[in-house]
């Protein structure tokens, strides 16, 4: 039974499921038989549900059996970035301040796939509070590549990523700040895509910079990456920057059809500052696209020298203010209860609850946002965003996508980059200039590098997800990308 | 112009946050380092660009003003630290 649910898309499981070749028990228990297995080498989440899944698994072969009506994606598990929230299993966003925090409503995605009746089977790994490119900033300790376990998974979903290469989940969902679902998607080879700002619901998604955070699907092939945005993305009258969209079919369009389309290389991000084996397999990739009848040629996008500045400013101002919520006051930890003051209280449970990186970014962002330094800082890094945003604008009126490599590098060593910040932060280069314009961007795996995998970056204008979903459709389909690290046959 | 101690120590102040002597030194280094290769942006013309806060525009987003049911306010109190039996919590404000 393993061999056959193992490596079977999650909407293969969904169908296996519902034609009762399978039960929605037995899928779980084989997950779960795996977590158990993997997981003291590898960390990939900081809360199993093994209990609770078991028991909605059983609820749910027992409507199965009974001819009962059920949600689309019946009985298939799926494991969820622990940045968001869900009724009665703790959510700690890998932060000691909310080790212990257990919320009393569930986030707007979790509603959406728990009416499709997909099982949350835990909770991953990530860095807290998403901010890291690696999965080393995690109170509750590092969680491993599956391809090398002396190296990071990437970040900040790394547990996510992780756990779909290691075959500990069907699919995943992860979040996406700055690139935090896409490098780690490229380090682990697999499929991550980040959708249009406002087009998945961020109620109930632990805030890090909300002008820039979006919620989106982690999975070991593109038609799941389809399927399971159909099931997260529309609006949400909950979250006021929710798009008022129609919903789309994004299964349906994946024809593979690429013919007279154009594409644009983006030459900023494929050139200096990449490595060379990165380099070598992005390109291979570029002249598979050409074999399908799709014309690429290099564009420039100048502005894109400076995204990595203006993020840096941009989010950390956005962070310091999402992050004074963090009092001890309403939920999550508190020093103690005998401080003399209030004011105390707040310094001290700041100072205990968030960790080193954590306090790097509100000190960063609380500066930039001080009087005297506002305009210098925060104004200026907004500007950059808009001619940032105008450089796409012009690019996309010439291509129907740009290209680019995921990460300047595949998966580094732990401890690499941890004590160099500026080190780690150039580790998002590609994936940044995205998340300012707010438009969607996936990374899908194109081959192997010594060994690890690397990832190739397909951007598109805002709402295109059924365009760069179809590319990257096709191009899966070319590559034939089927390597799986060791720890998947484990 | 690197960033000085003062404006580090002012700026944990404004976070409330509590560094040492130390952590403190540490932490200038590295904002100073950041703040370095942020500064690429000052020599940037940005003339007459407007800011962008948002990048998908959407206009302010209103609701009609009803009555809705919310969660139950003692289901909210028990995630407190420290919960009375009306609300949260504190030690001394003034």
């Amino acid at each position: 039974m393993k061999e056959e649910i193992l490596g079977k898309k999650a909407i293969e499981i969904a169908d296996m499921i519902k034609k009762r070749e399978v039960s929605a028990s037995e899928v779980t228990g084989l997950f779960l038989e795996r977590i158990e297995k993997l997981e003291p080498e590898l960390g990939s989440f900081i809360t199993v549900c093994a209990e609770s899944a078991r028991e909605k698994a059983k609820e749910i072969d027992k409507k199965i059996d009974s001819g009962e009506k059920v949600g689309r994606f019946a009985g298939v598990p799926i494991a969820v970035k622990d940045v968001l929230c869900t009724k009665g299993i703790r959510t700690t966003c890998a932060s000691k301040i909310l080790e212990n925090f257990v919320p009393v409503y569930d986030a707007t995605v979790i509603e959406r796939i728990s009416e499709a009746s997909m099982i949350v089977i835990g909770k991953t790994n990530m860095d807290e509070f998403a901010m890291g490119s690696s999965t080393e900033n995690s109170f509750f300790g590092p969680t491993k590549n599956p391809w090398d376990k002396e190296r990071v998974p990437g970040g900040s979903s790394g547990g996510s990523a992780a756990a779909m290469a290691a075959g500990e989940a069907p699919w995943a969902i992860g979040s996406d700040t700055g690139g935090s679902i896409r490098q780690p998607a490229s380090l682990c080879g697999i499929v991550g895509l980040k959708p249009t700002y406002g087009l998945v619901s961020r109620y109930g998604l632990v805030a890090f910079a909300s002008s820039l955070d979006q919620v989106g699907p982690m999975t070991g092939n593109v038609a799941d990456c389809a399927a399971m945005l159909e099931v997260i993305a529309g609006h949400d009258r909950r979250d006021s920057t929710s798009i008022p969209a129609q919903r789309n079919e994004y299964l349906e369009g994946l024809t593979g059809d690429l013919k007279g389309m154009k594409v644009g290389i983006v030459s900023e991000l494929s050139g200096d500052g990449i490595d060379e084996g990165v380099l070598r397999c992005f390109r291979l990739t570029c002249e598979i696209l050409e074999s399908l009848g799709v014309i690429c040629e290099e564009v420039s996008l100048p502005n894109f020298e400076y995204a990595l500045s203006s993020y840096y400013i941009i989010a950390p101002a956005e962070a310091s203010s999402n992050l004074a919520r963090y009092d001890g006051v309403r939920y999550g930890f508190r020093a103690r209860d005998n401080a003399d003051s209030v004011w105390e209280m707040y310094e001290e449970t700041r100072t205990g609850g968030f960790g080193q990186e954590v306090k790097r970014r509100i000190m960063l962002g609380t500066f930039a946002l001080s009087a005297g330094y506002y305009e210098q800082y925060y104004g200026k890094a907004q500007k950059i965003r808009t001619l940032i945003l105008r450089d796409f604008e012009k690019a996309f009126e010439r291509f129907d996508i740009l290209v680019s490599p995921t990460s300047p590098t595949v998966a580094f060593r732990i401890g690499e980059k941890v004590d160099d910040p500026l080190k780690m932060y150039l580790s998002d280069i590609c994936t940044i200039p995205v998340n300012l314009a707010g438009i969607p961007a996936m990374s899908i795996p194109c081959g192997l590098d010594d060994g690890l995998p690397v990832g190739f970056q397909l951007m598109g204008p805002a709402l295109s997800e059924s365009l760069i979903l179809n590319v990257s459709f096709a191009l899966e389909e070319e590559i034939g990308f089927d390597a799986k690290p060791q720890t998947f046959r484990a | 112009m690197a960033i000085e101690m003062e404006d580090v120590e002012h700026v944990a102040k404004l976070a409330r946050l509590k560094f040492t002597h130390e952590e403190m030194k540490k932490l200038k280094r590295e904002l100073d380092a950041v703040l370095e290769h942020a500064r690429v942006i000052e020599s940037i013309e940005t003339e007459g660009v407007p800011p962008t806060s948002h990048a998908i525009p959407l206009v302010n987003v209103y609701r009609e003003d009803v009555c809705e049911p919310s969660l139950e306010r003692d289901e909210v109190i028990k995630c407190a630290p420290w919960a009375g039996e009306q609300g949260f919590m504190v030690p001394k404000i003034i």
